[in-house]
């Protein structure tokens, strides 16, 4: 027909087509993706010392990413996160010293497991509150699991914790050296999966409606989405995630004591994630590992005054980068490609 | 043939004020009606009785002759009932674009699925992309909402509805705190959506509601005052002293 020929047509089908293949590359692969673990596997080479100290940075890493999926994603924000971390621990801990469940990748398995599973329980509770109730019900939460494995340090071990753990090599192939390096492989393979699995979930629709109840709840009753069940469905996958990370934190350090339940860690989390920016993927990468190098850098410089530097780095961020360090660095190349594209 | 939508009596007091008293309302399919009223009639929260946001005290809601009275918001969404808001409820931090496609994605109950990527849904696509073509927003399909100016986003707020493929729409005002220069747009857009859906629309703008409106309802004080063509309400005594007589008084000069 003619009609489909007119220069506005041709116009209007360009922009159409412009619109709907920035949707179809999104979720792709970008090349600069690979960087974190480049520099992950470049870490291994280059720290070969560091790696009982690197594989803490990946597990916080993972950590992180599953706050981001409940809090950068859904907005939902919750100060017990580490609930789920201490689960995970726990199920890896009592599992390997009461059963003598010491095989390394299934104890994660179960660590999902029973940590979605709490999630799920308590979940479905609490996601019917926001904001400031919801924030003292989730460390409630977080406290409780604490006191009630107080209570029964007969069985858990209480604050002494359970020490001495003896997990069998991986794979029975790959026996834990002094140095932790197979443990850095075993963690950065962990991550490599649970991340692969967090960004299929943040491409797909049901991640694009978490974004749409984070930025209008109430909308999202108005077009008829079951609200709560996308919470709890998203609140328990960050949830079993979270008790990978503590599994793997108990596997690692071979060791584990009630202090993974506290407050401090569900706070720390949230700061690395808030530092390297919510919503993004990548800022669970970049603030875990920022976050965790100052401070081993700055503790060994003053031991006692080592968190002003964390402090003085936080008040900066907010100052300056509300979006966190990933959303200063997205800014900068911006502004750097935009300034390539008019000189000529 | 059975109503599009029945509201049978009802009541809604918030402690000893009297919001919506015995409100009986009724759209065909295909209804065009206007709810006109002055401020504090309880047109809002008519809208909100009817939608599910607020409970009613005693009453009844029936959508296709279903009654939805103890329907979650949500649930009467999906049955088709959709409406927008008088001040927008947009996703401001998403674009254009995937305002549209998450409104789908819910609709079609793409929504639970957790795997596979949103762009490889080309139905879905093209189904955001005719929307935003027909409120001419194709070129800022990737722009963030919250980057539009106003009246740009009032149009995002009517596609979203439109979206939701609704067999009754409730426009609350969609006009409003749009600069004339553009509301016709709006407007058009309004008068030329699908004949079967049936519309209420609460307008201010008497000349929007005498053009559009085939049926209007005066609500004064929670209640309804009168109902009728545009016609009978333009020459009913009882409109011209509660609303009209106070509209052109305020207006000033047409002199009624």
């Amino acid at each position: 027909m003619a009609v489909s020929d007119t220069p506005a047509t041709i116009d209007r089908t360009q922009a159409r087509e412009r619109a709907a293949e920035f949707l179809q590359r999104r979720h792709r692969f970008q090349p600069a993706e690979a960087l974190p673990w480049l520099i992950a596997i470049a870490a291994y080479f280059i720290f070969p010392d560091r790696m009982t100290f690197g594989s803490q940075v990946l597990i916080m890493i993972m950590f992180a990413l599953s706050l981001d999926l409940i809090l950068g994603y859904a907005g939902i924000v919750t100060l017990g996160h580490a609930a789920f971390f201490g689960i995970g621990a726990y199920t890896v801990g009592l599992g390997a010293a009461r059963l003598g469940w010491t095989e390394p990748i299934s104890g994660l398995f179960a660590a999902a497991i029973v940590s979605a599973f709490v999630g799920f329980i308590t979940g479905w509770f609490l996601l019917r509150y926001r904001g400031l109730t919801l924030l003292m019900l989730t460390l409630a939460t977080a406290i409780m699991l604490q006191e009630a494995g107080n209570l029964r340090s007969d069985f858990t071990g209480g604050y002494d914790g359970l020490p001495g753990l003896a997990f069998q090599p991986l794979l029975g192939l790959f026996d834990y050296d002094l140095y932790g390096r197979a443990n850095y492989i075993y963690a950065l393979l962990a991550l490599a999966v649970v991340f692969y699995f967090v960004r299929r979930i943040v491409y797909s629709p049901f991640g694009q409606a978490l974004t749409g109840i984070r930025e209008n709840v109430r909308r999202m009753h108005a077009v008829g989405s079951p609200v709560h069940r996308r919470l709890v469905t998203v609140y328990t996958i960050a949830a079993g995630i979270a008790g990978i990370a503590g599994g793997l934190f108990t596997q690692t350090n071979a060791y584990v004591t009630l202090t993974v339940f506290d407050f401090n860690y569900s706070a720390t989390v949230m700061v690395m994630l808030i530092l390297g920016g919510t919503g993004r993927l990548y800022g669970a990468f970049l603030g875990a590992t920022v976050y965790m190098v100052l401070e081993d850098k700055l503790s060994k410089l003053s031991p006692t005054f080592w968190q002003f530097g964390i402090g003085l780095l936080l008040v900066l961020a907010v100052l300056f980068a509300r979006r966190g360090l990933l959303g200063l660095l997205e800014d900068a190349s911006k502004y750097w490609s935009k300034n390539k594209k008019v000189k000529p | 043939m059975t109503a599009a939508l029945e509201v049978q009596s009802l009541n809604r007091s918030f402690g000893a004020l009297q919001v919506t008293s015995d409100v009986n309302l009724t759209l065909e399919r295909g209804a065009r009606r206007a709810l006109i009223g002055p401020n504090g009639a309880g047109k809002t929260t008519l809208v909100n009785l009817i939608t599910g946001v607020l409970k009613p005290s005693s009453g009844r809601v029936l959508l296709n002759g279903k009654d939805i009275t103890s329907v979650s918001q949500a649930d009467r969404a999906r049955q088709g009932l959709a409406r927008t808001f008088q001040i927008n409820q947009l996703f401001r931090g998403l674009s254009v674009l995937e305002n549209l496609g998450l409104v789908i994605g819910e609709r079609d109950g793409h929504a639970n699925n957790l795997w596979r990527p949103i762009g490889t849904n080309r139905a879905v696509l093209d189904e955001a992309l005719d929307h935003l073509e027909s409120l001419r927003l194709v070129d800022d399909a990737l722009k963030l909402v919250r980057e539009l100016p106003y009246g740009r986003q009032r149009l995002v707020e009517i596609a979203i509805a439109l979206a939701q493929k609704p067999r009754v729409l409730l426009l609350d005002e969609p006009a409003a705190g749009v600069p004339s220069s553009e509301s016709h747009l709006i407007l058009d857009v309004v008068a030329s959506l699908d004949p079967d859906i049936a519309i209420l629309i609460i307008e201010h703008d008497m000349d929007v509601v005498f053009r559009f409106a085939k049926q209007i309802t005066v609500l004064v004080q929670g209640a309804v005052l009168v109902e009728g063509s545009p016609d009978e309400i333009m020459n009913n005594e009882q409109v011209r002293a509660v609303y009209l007589g106070q509209h052109s008084r305020h207006g000033g000069g047409s002199g009624g």
